[in-house]
This record gives C-alpha cells, sequence and structure tokens, in this order.
C-alpha cells in the first residue's frame, strides 16, 4: 500500500495566489524511491525451489481452498506442484504470481489460471471459458480442448492449447502469444491491440473483428473476415518466427508455416485524435 | 445466468431423474429460483401422461398470489370432468402437491391442439407437459429441493433436460419456469440459456398464427417457434436450424422429443455449452462440472460451435 505522507507544501497554485486554503490530512501519492526497500518487494511472491515436488488433491476441496493450499505450498518453498483431481471447478490456479511448475492432471472449469505473472502450467484436461484471463506472463499448456474467451485480455506469455477453442479467443488481447493445435470459433482476436494468435486449424466468422493491431496467422479456413481485419503478405521474418514458435510450443511438427494467412488491422476504424484539445481550438 | 443440462441414453435406460438431479444441483449457483425437469421414462406408450398444475406455488419468494387450497380441489374437479367430455379415461390420478397433478390417461386422438385448449379454458390451469413418454416437473427452489418434493430420484427412463433458473426477463412462479412443453405436440420440452430480443415480434406473429403463450417468459417462445414449425412439416433439426436466423439474441438450448434430443447455440455463442459425446452417452451442460457429477473419472469435453446445432438419437 502506498505510504500516507503529511501533504504540508504549498502548491504551485498557492504559491501564485489562485487560491489560499490550505489542504491538511494525508496523500495516497507515492513516488518511486529506488533506496527504499519496500519498492522491490512484489507482494504474494516466493522463492521457490522447483526440485521440491509436491501432490495436491482437491476432490474434496472448493476453489478459494484449493488456491488457499498452492498458495502456502509455495511459501513452504514448493517449486512443483500437482493438482490432482481438478475435477472441472472454477478459478483454480488464479494469481500465482511467481515461478512455479504447476501441473493439473485433469480438466478445469471456468477463469483457470487467472491472472498469473510467471508460472509454468500444464493443464492435462480441458479447460472452460476465460482459461489465463490477464495473464502478464509464463506459459500454459492445455492438452485437449479449451473453452471460449481463451486468453481474454492477456498481455504476456506463451497461451498454447493443443486442442479446438470456442469463440473470442484473444479477446481484448494486449500482448503476448496464444498458438491453438486445432480450430476455433468465432469472433477470434476480437478487439485485439496487441499480441500475436497462431492458429494451425480453421477459424469461425467475423476473425479480428475491431482488432485495433496485433497480428493472427491461420493456417485453415476462415470463416469470414471482421470489421477493419485485412489479409497481410507473409514475410521471412514471420515464416522464422512461427516455425521457432511452434517448435518451442512443441506443436504442429512439419506444419508448413509459409502457407499460413496473416491477418492483420486495416485500421480504417482507427479515429484517433492527436490534437490536444486547445489545439484543437486554434485548428477550429 | 441460468443454468441447462441434458443427457442421452443409447440403447439403455437409467435413473435419469437421479442423475439430472446430480447435474442441475452443480449447476445451483447459476440460479435456484426454480429448477425444472423434463423426464422421458420408460412407459409401455399405450397411454398419455398429463402433468397440470391448478395453482401456484406460494412459498417464499414467488411472485404469485396466494389462493385456497379449496380453489384448487374446484379446478380439478372441472379438469375431471373436461377429461371425461372429451372421452379421455383416467387411468391414473396422483395429486403430488395440492396444486400438481399427474393423470395417466387413455385417449385415442393423436392432436392434442382442442384438447388442451380446452383444459387450459379453465382459468389458473395449465398443461405443463402432454405425452406418452414426457413429465415436466417444476417448482420453486433448487433441483435437490424440486427432486425431493416431486420424488423424481428413481424415475428411470432414456434421456431428460433440466433447467436452474435465476429470473430476471419474469416473475418467480411456475408458470415462468423451464422446461416448456412445445404444445400442443405430445412429448416435445425445451430448456434456454439466454435472452431473446425479438420476443414480442415473433409472439406477435405465432398468436396470429393461432399459437399459445402461457407466460410472458421469453424461453417459451422457443418451444412456441419449434412446435409452430413442425406443424407446418418441418422436422425438429430443420425447425432448430430455422430458430438459428428466427430467434435474436443470445440463447443456448436443448430440446428434447420422444426418442431425440437436440442442441441449438446462437451465432455469437455468446452463451456457454460444455458436451461430452460417446458411443452409448451423451451429456451437456452450462458447465463442464455439471457432466462430472455423472463422470468423474478424465474424459473429453469440449464447447460446441456458434451456429452449431446437433440432434441425437436414443
Amino acid at each position: 500500500m502506498a505510504n500516507l505522507k503529511i501533504s504540508e507544501k504549498k502548491t504551485k497554485a498557492q504559491s501564485m495566489g489562485l487560491h489560499t486554503e490550505k489542504l491538511t490530512g494525508k496523500t495516497q501519492q507515492k513516488f518511486f524511491n529506488p533506496d527504499e526497500a519496500e519498492n522491490f518487494f512484489y507482494w504474494g511472491t516466493y522463492d521457490v525451489d522447483f526440485n521440491k515436488r509436491i501432490d495436491l488433491d482437491v476432490m474434496d476441496l472448493d476453489c478459494k481452498e484449493a488456491n488457499r493450499k498452492i498458495d502456502e505450498l509455495m511459501s513452504q518453498g514448493y517449486g512443483t506442484i500437482v493438482i490432482k483431481n481438478p475435477q472441472g471447478k472454477h478459478s483454480l490456479g488464479v494469481g500465482v504470481l511467481n515461478k512455479l511448475n504447476l501441473i493439473f492432471e485433469g480438466s478445469l472449469g471456468y477463469f483457470g489460471v487467472g491472472s498469473i505473472d510467471g508460472p509454468t502450467v500444464r493443464i492435462n484436461g480441458r479447460v472452460g471459458w476465460s482459461c489465463a484471463e490477464n495473464m502478464m506472463a509464463g506459459k500454459v499448456v492445455i492438452e485437449k480442448n479449451a473453452g471460449s474467451c481463451f486468453g481474454a485480455a492477456i498481455r504476456g506469455g506463451d497461451l498454447i492449447c493443443k486442442g479446438s477453442v470456442g469463440a473470442r479467443t484473444g479477446i481484448d488481447q494486449k500482448g503476448g502469444t496464444i498458438i491453438i493445435g486445432g480450430d476455433a470459433g468465432a469472433f477470434t482476436g476480437f478487439m485485439m491491440q496487441r499480441g500475436r494468435i497462431i492458429i494451425l486449424g480453421d477459424v469461425g466468422i467475423n476473425l479480428g473483428d475491431s482488432m485495433y493491431d496485433g497480428t493472427i496467422f491461420i493456417g485453415g479456413k476462415i470463416g469470414s473476415f471482421g470489421s477493419d481485419a485485412v489479409e497481410s503478405p507473409m514475410t521471412k521474418s514471420d515464416i522464422d518466427w512461427l516455425k521457432r514458435k511452434l517448435k518451442v510450443a512443441e506443436i504442429g511438427d512439419n506444419f508448413d508455416v509459409s502457407k499460413m494467412t496473416k491477418v492483420v488491422s486495416g485500421k480504417k476504424l482507427w479515429n484517433y485524435d492527436a490534437l490536444e484539445p486547445t489545439e484543437k481550438k486554434g485548428a477550429i | 445466468m441460468c443454468g441447462i443440462a441434458g443427457l442421452i441414453h443409447r440403447g439403455k435406460s437409467s435413473k435419469v431423474g437421479h442423475e439430472l438431479q446430480g447435474m442441475l444441483q452443480a449447476l445451483k449457483h447459476r440460479g435456484e429460483d426454480s429448477t425444472g425437469y423434463a423426464l422421458y421414462g420408460d412407459t409401455e406408450g399405450k397411454n398419455f401422461i398429463m402433468r397440470v398444475k391448478v395453482g401456484e406455488n406460494v412459498g417464499e419468494g414467488s411472485s404469485s398470489v396466494a389462493e385456497d387450497v379449496s380453489v384448487y380441489d374446484k379446478r380439478k374437479k372441472i379438469v375431471e370432468s373436461y377429461l371425461s367430455e372429451m372421452g379421455a379415461k383416467i387411468i391414473k390420478e396422483e395429486r403430488v402437491l395440492p396444486y400438481s397433478l399427474r393423470y395417466e390417461i387413455e385417449y385415442n386422438k393423436d392432436d392434442l391442439l382442442d384438447f388442451s385448449q380446452k383444459i387450459e379454458s379453465i382459468p389458473g390451469v395449465e398443461i405443463l407437459s402432454m405425452g406418452k413418454s414426457l413429465e415436466v416437473i417444476k417448482d420453486l427452489g433448487n433441483a435437490k429441493i424440486v427432486c425431493d418434493r416431486y420424488n423424481l430420484d428413481k424415475v428411470v427412463g432414456t434421456h431428460a433436460i433440466g433447467h436452474a433458473r435465476m429470473a430476471t426477463e419474469s416473475g418467480v412462479d411456475i408458470k415462468s419456469a423451464h422446461p416448456f412443453w412445445g404444445y400442443p405436440f405430445s412429448d416435445v420440452s425445451v430448456v434456454h440459456n439466454g435472452q431473446l430480443t425479438n420476443y414480442w415480434n415473433n409472439r406477435r406473429i405465432l398468436e396470429n398464427k393461432g399459437m399459445r403463450f402461457m407466460s410472458e417468459c421469453d424461453s417459451e417462445l422457443i418451444a412456441v417457434y419449434l412446435a409452430e414449425k413442425m406443424r407446418n412439416g418441418a422436422s425438429l433439426e430443420e425447425g432448430m436450424k430455422d430458430s438459428l436466423s428466427g430467434l435474436d439474441g443470445v440463447f443456448t438450448y436443448f430440446v428434447a422429443t420422444k426418442d431425440s434430443l437436440g442442441m441449438a447455440k446462437d451465432t455469437m455463442a455468446a452463451k456457454p455449452l460444455v458436451l461430452y459425446e460417446s458411443d452409448d452417452l451423451v451429456a451437456m451442460g452450462s458447465e463442464e462440472i455439471a457432466i462430472r457429477s455423472l463422470l468423474p473419472q478424465e474424459i473429453d469435453t469440449y464447447d460446441p460451435f456458434d451456429g452449431e446445432v446437433k440432434v441425437w438419437q436414443i
């Protein structure tokens, strides 16, 4: 939490005589000071040892209890945690903010491994809607299929599904890479802003609808392009990057990436105004 | 945010009442204002089973107006006299609750329109289902409460669909609860998760064609829409495919007939559905945990895509 500091200094406006009242109380405004140790503390993270491994059976735990237990194990230094019997429960493995090997022996429900920042996750099953939503960094591999809103608003990391995914994959994506081994549903890449999506199979209607930026690569058939999504020529660097990425992701052996379709924003819907309001007045 | 679940056993019967109860109870966080079951039981297929309500549940949370049990008794008498008038012979009668009746009747006509119109001309009376296999049971409360109240645990059958409701568009009462019977077709039922945005336009058109609505719940439109399509000769699957463009809004719905179970998902795939399919069982629900109540072992499931329609036979 930010330091609460007494604000006693005269503001610039007061010095100029624009107003005379003096505010008292505390401010939540926080300035970064590298000399303060607390600035280097990332709350909720632990130093873990990957060689320290433990199994956790969550059959009889609800999602809160299971997530607390994972947190407790990380605080004890366990760096490899194997979750047994997840049974399609929702919101498992969320908010892990440090390096960790997290393995799920089964399927997850909705909002699995959301808001993570750094762990390597392997799910030997299927995931429901909104898997890895808001992921910041790390790697997530799903062995089977995934539901809709896969990788919604992710900002970084690699999110890999070896099966097929539902609708709105990568909606509002802001970074990172999403890789799908099978097919994807409608509205893939809807309003994406940055990052890359690779789909080896077919994709549904309205691909890349209203995307601001970012790149989508499709290996199969495209149902239809969404508003302002356009095809772009593949470059050599695209092909090299795709080959490297698929190899690292251990997916799509011998897949001919040179035949993929590259989709980007046409930027016709962009309506940004580069002028400040004051400049705008002058211009008018 | 309602929850729907359905299952169909292919080539065998099972305790579908118990199985569906487990699936719907797993979805109770999606809504427990009311819960409904459409169970397709093992019957000889000779007589009709009519589930009818002569009043509403006025328990906690109900939006219905309280009525005296004597009013229900009067309505019950009129129902029975009308049955006799129409040549329907009551083989067995069961009064599960003061407002809920179950009749096994011998009736030789296949067209149920006149029959249903006559019964429902009695104020306060609604046929919940009519069929030789189908029984619709719906009431206020979660799946366990309704199952216990109506002794559904032991019902044996081939397939079933059900609904856990969070009331949004209409009242907390039995008339707005799902499943809806595909009036006036024998053995057709529907459950739905979503919102239909062209409800009134469609309702006016269908009412002008002589179709009947009992509630103001948008989901009822699907049952009536499909019934009207089938009345004009379309197959169930054709009607469902038509509904993808005829119905506007976001929806995932299940429809069941005497020997089949189908699902349809809107073209935006905005409502969830998880599906498990094997040679002898199809199970589906709004969330995977519903299927897990049936199959705790690791299984392969998937989300159907946008605009997908599927139908399975028993």
